[in-house]
């Protein structure tokens, strides 16, 4: 191979190169891509209170039953449970219920709830106003804690939806290893 | 397209008085081990791809063994999801990917008349690469929690969770891509920058066109399958969020991002072997390739629209609807182009004069029996129906009928195409047809009523079954049985080809056209050193 085109090779080969290391970041670039697009349709907004729904009217034909339930991510060392496993309400009905967490820990500790629905369908119309689950919450040794949610029920929920799961996991923050 | 040579590739090369290293290969293991000619390499691959092809293999057999019957018999549930995520990943990273570099390393040069490709010690690190991502593989079924069980898609959450394996396949994964990406490099630079004089582009062999466009896929997409494992593998060791929900991150993200690595990959896979095909389909119909510059833009649209529809994968995840919409109509958008080619190959053979050898035997057989999984994938397209189905066994039958019947067989018969110029011997035309009808009758046998078990609602990836679907699973275990040992054959073939046979003259084939045809067979160790002029 002459020099000539051993260096219009070398050539192609640094362009080739910078497109690779180009989408390598391109991956990275992804994640606040993402991020910005949730944030923007509110596809997924855990993190926030939701909006009272428009339609305030109690809805005091039915009635909804709302079961609590919780658990802890792996190696978090605290008990997590609602003082009730469910409740029955009428949909448009402003409502509270608490949860009861203890570090049983000598050390302080800080995680994370993330809240899931079930039916899947019925999240939509699950309005959380305050939540213990809308930012890390940290415990000190051997602390207990009572965190109100207060929450209504969309009254255009879908007439078919009697029963409504509201499932809470505590997650570590920072690293799974630094709480084992 | 035609070539005048000054006169016969070895002519070139026997007959001077100097240097014997220009000659030959030096003898010996370290021939193989530092070897920096494309041949060689090509061959290293080829094989390298074919042991990993059997262990892939063996693993699937051990899963249709445990799912002959309904109830748990050979393995234990986290093995055989060991299993199934490391059939995938060697068959996907290990097999195919592979074999095709090996095709590229042997045939681009020959096509396009240079004498080697761009970049020689590259090629040599991007295959030896392989071998310790291979090892890795191997090494993690014996760690602590075995081999990685996330799926070859290595989905998080799961894969932020697993044991030691998880880990090691992340490594090998890393090592793949890197010589997947320098294998890409040399061949995107060859091809651009080392064409025999005249050969513009549109003049170029459609086997080089698909490699070329497959290559630019490679260097694009690799490095984001890289950064979504160093993802994973941060999440795991050293505290980061990205797909871990607690600390803000997202789950689902990880399978936007692979999938943006992923869907691309299938065309990967896919490409080559429409090269392969194009070429088969006119030597054996003894015409010109039917449609030859609407292939070339067939396979760029295929190309740009595969990185625009891979939230197809992810129809279930919540995506609003209008999402939805679009992933659906663009992906179905993907069968036009690739309806061209089929359309292209058919027409090719219209009023040629065919005949049947292997080659032929097998690209027809692909051509019918990849049109039967694309237009299940058409189905899948369709977002209701793929809600329905995914995640059954209608997905493993879709999919194994691509890459089985499409990537597979374009890759049986490009080896039976090109063994007579890579040994200088005919193949035993008696074997090969064996392999061919063996092959293509147990493949249906076994993924045919793979479709009717995931329209029944056969969860994919389950050690165990409900016993309505046990009838099924015994015919496609008998027949996934009956594939594996077919392979046997080729290997028999290939060998008894390789250790002699009729002596092959420059062109064995009547039709068949391209300045591989014009060197002598077996080709010369070094070719075209003096590139050859195409009018
Ligand atoms: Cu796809």
């Amino acid at each position: 191979m002459n020099a000539h085109a051993l260096h219009s090779n070398r050539e192609t080969l640094k362009k080739l190169l910078v497109i690779a290391v180009l989408m390598f970041g391109f991956g990275y670039a992804l994640v606040p891509f993402y991020k910005k697009i949730c944030e923007v349709t509110g596809i997924n907004n855990l993190l926030k209170a939701d909006v009272a729904p428009v339609n305030s009217q109690v809805d005091l034909t039915r009635k909804v039953v709302i079961e609590f339930d919780a658990s802890q991510g792996p190696n978090l060392p605290w008990t997590f449970k609602p003082i009730a496993n469910s409740l029955a309400v009428h949909p448009g009905e402003l409502t509270q219920i608490d949860y009861e967490v203890v570090n049983t820990l000598n050390v302080p500790v800080t995680g994370q709830a993330i809240p899931s629905y079930a039916p899947r369908n019925a999240a939509q119309y699950f309005k959380k106003l305050e939540c213990f689950c809308f930012k890390q919450q940290t415990l000190a040794a051997g602390e207990t804690k009572r965190f109100p949610v207060v929450f209504v029920i969309d009254p255009d929920l879908p007439k078919d939806v009697g029963t409504i799961t509201l499932s809470y996991t505590f997650f570590t923050v920072a690293g799974r290893d630094k709480a084992s | 397209m035609s070539a005048v040579l000054p006169a016969h590739g070895h002519a070139d090369d026997h007959g001077h008085g100097h240097d014997d290293h220009h000659h030959g290969p030096p003898p010996g293991l370290m021939r193989w081990v530092k070897t920096t000619n494309h041949k060689d390499i090509g061959t290293l691959y080829l094989w390298f791809s074919f042991v990993m092809f059997l262990s892939g293999g063996v693993l699937a057999l051990t899963i249709r063994a445990e799912l002959f019957q309904p109830g748990l018999q050979i393995v234990n549930p986290e093995f055989f999801n060991q299993l199934t995520t490391m059939h995938g990943v060697m068959m996907v990273f290990g097999a195919i990917m592979p074999a095709f570099v090996g095709f590229a390393n042997w045939m681009i040069p020959m096509q396009i008349g240079a004498p080697d490709m761009a970049f020689a010690r590259m090629n040599n690190w991007s295959f030896w690469l392989l071998i310790p991502a291979a090892g890795l593989l191997v090494i993690s079924f014996f760690v602590p929690g075995g081999a990685t069980a996330a799926g070859w898609t290595l989905y998080a959450p799961l894969s932020t969770q697993m044991g030691m394996g998880m880990d090691l396949a992340i490594f090998a994964l890393h090592i793949m891509g890197a010589s997947s990406i320098m294998g890409s490099i040399n061949i995107v630079t060859t091809i651009l920058n080392m064409r025999a004089p005249g050969m513009t582009l549109m003049k170029m062999p459609m086997f080089c066109w698909t490699w070329l466009i497959t290559a630019y896929l490679l260097i694009a997409v690799m490095p984001v399958l890289a950064g979504a494992i160093t993802m994973v593998l941060t999440d795991r060791h050293f505290g980061t969020s990205f797909f871990n929900a607690a600390g803000g991150g997202d789950p689902v993200m990880y399978q936007h991002i692979f999938w943006f690595f992923g869907h691309p990959e299938v065309y990967i896979m896919i490409l080559p072997a429409f090269g392969i095909i194009s070429h088969v389909v006119p030597a054996f119909a003894r015409k010109p390739l039917f449609g030859y510059s609407s292939m070339v833009y067939a396979t760029s649209s295929i190309a740009i629209l595969s990185f625009i529809v891979w939230a197809h994968h992810m129809f279930t995840t919540g995506i609003p609807a209008a999402g939805q919409l679009f992933f659906m109509y663009a992906t179905m958008l993907i069968a036009i182009p690739t309806g061209v080619k089929v359309f292209n190959w058919i027409a090719t053979m219209w009023k040629g004069s065919m005949t049947f050898e292997t080659p032929m035997l097998f690209a027809t057989g692909f051509i019918f029996v990849f049109t039967m999984g694309g237009f299940t994938g058409l189905i899948l397209a369709v977002t209701p129906i793929d809600i329905q189905l995914q995640d059954t066994y209608y997905v493993v039958a879709h999919f194994h009928y691509v890459l089985v019947a499409g990537s597979l067989f374009a890759m049986f018969s490009g080896v039976y195409f090109w063994l007579p110029k890579w040994t200088g011997h005919m193949y035993d035309e008696g074997l090969g047809k064996l392999h061919f009808w063996t092959s293509v009758i147990f493949f249906n046998i076994t993924f045919f009523p793979m479709h009717f078990l995931g329209l029944a609602g056969m969860p994919r990836r389950i050690p165990d079954y409900a016993t309505q679907f046990s009838d099924f699973n015994a015919i496609a275990s008998v027949g996934a049985f009956g594939f594996g040992l077919s392979q046997l054959i080729f290997l028999a073939a290939v060998l008894k080809c390789i250790k002699g046979g009729a002596k092959a003259g420059d062109n064995p084939w009547e039709g068949a056209q391209g300045l591989e045809w014009t060197l002598s067979s077996p080709a010369p160790y070094h070719s075209f050193e003096t590139p050859p002029v195409v009018k």
